[in-house]
């Protein structure tokens, strides 16, 4: 179980570093370029609403039934919600803060980025991190019941073929348990500290 | 005399209102400021200062004309220039240190290096007490301190300042104009000072530009000859300080003209007066 317990976080670890950086990109290009937002942006919002785990027939197609297919749908979850949420954290950006750093010479371009709008747009990306791994968490369980592999999902589903309703009621349980803790302890406690810092709170 | 830091020369600059219709902001500006000088430009809310001053800054570009900068066409903003805002535009994610040293950061100084020069820094704007704090956790004053430290750590040959103290209480704001003096005296820096203030562009400047409105052009200027560091009771201040005052009298009239229409009759005979207790304060 605890091996079955590290390979759904190893997956969902794989699928999550992917969703942000995939997300907050998209997010930026979509902030900083008119055009891309009044072309693409909308069609983020319409996938945002599509349930990942409708992707994974997909998937099952491309990839076949593979930890790549579960790691791809739960990819899928969390991209689009942190898209969204970077792209608003960077809309907000208040725009004196960009004008101070260009005038002590950041330039518009990567030290901007890095320097300035990510850490100007952090209060956004965090509430948005902590949508964007609630999302994961779902997409993951959902994956895991039907493609092979060792995992959460798979338990699970081996516990519907034997007829076990405690281990299965066991797994909802470590699922629920590890989702709460590391959203309490990982991204609760890092939004408290931000927002403190950012004199927000 | 030798040639001016800061040249500017017919410049005009609008810009496309939400109508689609073109906004004349600056129209035919020209003005030279040498090496060292303190200018002041006052003048009516819109009649384009912020514009000027951005335009110097490199943040906005002229439509014709030209912005030279010891001798070189303006085409970006450069760390030779540094900008201190109204609002004081420190970083919120950064203690007032790390707010001090990142323009050095950007120039590629090493760590130790720029944090002695920004201790230095914040040391002249007597912050060193709070030098590991967050923005929010100091007052107004302090927070406008700690971006002129954050100015002068650059080291610019030019200050340009966009009403950096109208935000403060009248106490804070006073004591700034001495240390600002004391800074100025002491760096030799070039400072363009934007405010709406007459009292403070008259203490702090040797030259105040008054802009009129609409279209935004200059319409006179006013050497202040008194002695530094200025004394507040001086009499030559108070006298600049009514000459200014008629001058804008008529642009006064002008703004509110134009916000107040019909009910306006009402408010000409106080307004015509200005030798009254409008002296000092704000337009
Ligand atoms: N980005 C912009 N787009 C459209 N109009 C602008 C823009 N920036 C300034 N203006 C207009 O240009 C005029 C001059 O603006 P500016 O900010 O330079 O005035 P100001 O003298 O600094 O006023 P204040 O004392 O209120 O700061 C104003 O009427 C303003 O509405
Ligand atoms: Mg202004």
């Amino acid at each position: 179980m605890l091996e079955a317990t590290l390979q759904s976080l190893k997956r969902l670890l794989i699928a999550f570093a992917i969703a942000i950086t995939v997300g907050t990109t998209l997010g930026f290009l979509f902030a900083r370029s008119r055009f891309l937002d009044d072309t693409l942006g909308f069609l983020v919002i319409a996938l945002q609403t599509i349930p990942s785990i409708a992707w994974l027939p997909f998937a099952i197609i491309w990839f076949g039934l593979t930890d790549t297919s579960v790691i791809f749908i739960t990819t899928l979850g969390a991209t689009w919600t942190m898209a969204v949420a970077a792209r608003t954290g960077i809309k907000n950006i208040p725009p004196i803060y960009l004008k101070a750093a260009q005038t002590m010479g950041t330039g518009m371009g990567w030290r901007m980025f890095s320097q300035v709008m990510i850490p100007a747009a952090f209060p956004h990306l965090i509430t948005g991190l902590r949508t964007a791994w609630a999302f994961a968490w779902r997409a993951l369980v959902a994956g895991e019941l039907i493609a092979k592999g060792v995992g959460l999902g798979q338990i699970l589903q081996d516990g519907r073929n034997l007829g076990d309703t405690s281990l299965m009621l066991c797994i909802v349980i470590i699922i629920a348990v590890l989702g709460t803790v590391s959203d309490h302890f990982c991204f609760k406690r890092m939004e408290d500290k931000i927002l403190v810092r950012y004199g927000l709170k | 005399m030798q040639h001016p830091i800061i040249e500017i020369q017919h410049v005009n600059k609008s810009f496309i209102q939400r109508g689609g219709s073109d906004f004349t902001a600056l129209q035919n500006v020209s003005l030279s400021i040498q090496k060292g000088e303190f200018v002041s430009l006052l003048g009516p809310s819109g009649c384009g200062k912020s514009t000027l001053l951005n335009l110097v800054a490199g943040l906005e570009k002229a439509d014709a004309g030209s912005v030279t900068v010891g001798g070189k066409t303006v085409t970006g903003p450069g760390p030779d220039r540094v900008v201190v805002f109204q609002e004081h535009a420190l970083f919120p994610w950064l203690t007032v240190l790390d707010n001090v040293a990142f323009g050095l950061k950007q120039k590629g100084v090493g760590k130790a290096e720029r944090e002695s020069i920004a201790r230095e820094q914040i040391k002249a704007v007597h912050l060193t007490k709070f030098a590991d704090r967050y923005p929010h956790e100091l007052s107004g004053g302090m927070k406008q301190r700690a971006a002129i430290a954050r100015a002068l750590a650059m080291d610019p040959e030019i200050l340009l300042m966009d009403e950096p103290f109208s935000a403060l209480d009248e106490q804070t704001r006073l004591i700034l104009h001495r240390d600002l003096e004391e800074i100025w005296m002491q760096t030799g820096k070039t400072i363009l000072f934007v405010t709406h203030n007459i009292r403070e562009a008259v203490t702090l400047s040797d030259r105040v530009v008054v802009m009129s409105t609409r279209p935004g052009e200059i319409k006179k200027e006013f050497m202040i000859q008194a002695t530094r560091p200025r004394d507040k009771a001086d009499s030559n201040l108070y006298h600049m300080e009514n000459q200014i005052m008629q001058s804008l009298a008529d642009e006064l009239e002008k703004v509110v003209k134009e916000e107040m229409g019909d009910e306006y009759s009402l408010q000409e005979k106080r307004l015509s007066d200005p030798a009254a207790d409008h002296v000092g304060s704000g337009i």
